[in-house]
């Protein structure tokens, strides 16, 4: 396994351990610290220090009913406890979670480029990209900041190459065309918090269509 | 306006004594640099390591009274009404007991591991959506045994000089800190005010976790 080089910025690891990141990012977040130690190491620092300010906190009495509640809980071994899936091949198990199942639902999207949609909502979406070796994705720019996760195989811009576990951020000023490594497949976790807007391929007017 | 009195804590790979001075050269005032010491691991450490290995609910009587009246007063500070929050500290406190054995104090203080729980519960709810989070690395018990019984203290030595430092902070700035980790401040306040970097507890616990996949390792190998 190649070394993990780009990793994730601080601010994104903090706002993730602190609850305000939207789903997409977290997803991305998530499935890179399942593969990097050196980000899980920092997620876990935060949370250490998020732990000290919530040991010095004012705190707010809880009612008599929620000891009992408590309590009562204690005996009830039937009691489920919600997991996560377990990792599936290069899926982590938070991606894993989000398909809903093992594999995801490819579509095509021309050029023997695939996507599967993950997730959407005010905030941002999150899908998975298939794309064949050397093959460009289309060239587009940002209307927010874009997260790309390395799955499987590699890919190149102007910025630098990412492979396995690697995560790019990509904001507002970044005009990138990433080129799939020829190894393999490349497949990719990418998010963003705004609409992408392609500049060529895809006509504007086909953005609805595919979600892209 | 944060990002000038960034301190910085990034002295990986020194030692945790040294990583002190450098900081108390920096920025601390005299009056707040006697070191804290701690021989051990705090109390709530202790007391959820019992709930572990002992399922103690005496223990965990005391973890109760200790974390849930904040854990409420955090989760109603970020945005909850009391009985939501109460409900999500029913959860968190039970997950607590029921997932004892996944927590490892030679990476995680107490407070830090459920202060971990209480966001993954209280973001499930608000999302209606499990949030997405890491794959566990698992540290059974047969594996905990092998590693070194310093690591809790070393930890918590970390967490004393940080604990320190935030609080030689100028107010505005320490208050800053504390909305972020109770959970006020939005995803682009956060990326504007990373005013506390926390490079030597990373490093720390980067080491707990090499020792961990290190072994393993070697149990996949037997």
């Amino acid at each position: 396994m190649t070394e993990i080089t780009h990793h994730l910025p601080d601010w994104l690891v903090r706002s993730y351990a602190t609850g305000s990141l939207g789903h997409a990012f977290s997803l991305v977040v998530a499935a890179h610290v399942s593969q990097c130690d050196e980000c899980r190491a920092r997620l876990e620092a935060e949370e250490l220090a998020g732990g000290l300010v919530l040991d010095d906190l004012k705190g707010m009495a809880p009612s008599d009913d929620l000891r009992r509640r408590v309590f009562d809980g204690l005996d009830d071994d039937d009691a489920i406890v919600a997991e996560q899936p377990a990792r599936a091949g290069i899926y982590p198990g938070a991606v894993v979670e989000a398909m809903g199942a093992d594999s995801p639902r490819w579509r095509a999207l021309g050029g023997g480029i695939k996507q599967a949609i993950l997730s959407e909502d005010k905030e941002g979406s999150a899908r998975l990209l298939y794309i064949p070796p050397g093959m460009a994705v289309p060239d587009h720019t940002h209307g927010g900041l874009e997260l790309t996760l390395v799955l499987q195989g590699s890919f190149s811009d102007e910025t630098g190459r990412f492979g396995v576990g690697d995560v790019e951020v990509a904001d507002d000023d970044l005009d990138h065309t990433p080129i799939a490594g020829m190894e393999d497949v490349c497949i990719c976790l990418a998010a963003t918090d705004a609409p992408l807007k392609f500049k060529g391929l895809l006509p504007r007017l086909l953005q609805p269509i595919f979600r892209i | 306006m944060l990002r000038d009195a960034t301190i910085n804590f990034d002295t990986t790979g020194t030692p945790p004594i040294a990583a002190g001075q450098a900081f108390a050269g920096k920025r601390m005032d005299d009056r707040k640099s006697a070191k804290p010491t701690p021989e051990a691991a705090c109390e709530q450490t202790d007391w959820l390591v019992a709930v572990r290995d002992k399922r103690d609910k005496l223990a965990f009587a005391r973890l109760y009274d200790h974390f849930s009246p904040r854990l409420k007063g955090m989760l109603v500070r970020s945005g909850m009404t009391q009985a939501a929050a109460e409900d999500v500290v029913q959860d968190v406190m039970l997950t607590i007991w029921r997932k004892a054995h996944l927590y490892d104090e030679t990476r995680a203080r107490a407070s830090a591991w459920i202060y971990r729980i209480a966001r993954n519960r209280q973001i499930d709810v608000i999302r209606r959506r499990p949030r997405p989070v890491p794959d566990e690395l698992i540290a059974e018990a047969e594996t905990r045994e092998t590693r070194e019984a310093d690591a809790a203290i070393e930890l918590e030595q970390e967490a004393a000089q940080l604990r320190q430092a935030i609080e030689a902070l100028p107010e505005a700035q320490r208050e800053i800190i504390e909305r972020a980790y109770v959970g006020e401040l939005t995803q682009a306040e956060i990326r504007e005010a990373t005013g506390l970097a926390l490079g030597t507890i990373k490093s720390r616990i980067r080491l707990a976790l090499e020792k961990l996949r290190h072994e393993l390792r070697d149990l996949r190998e037997e």
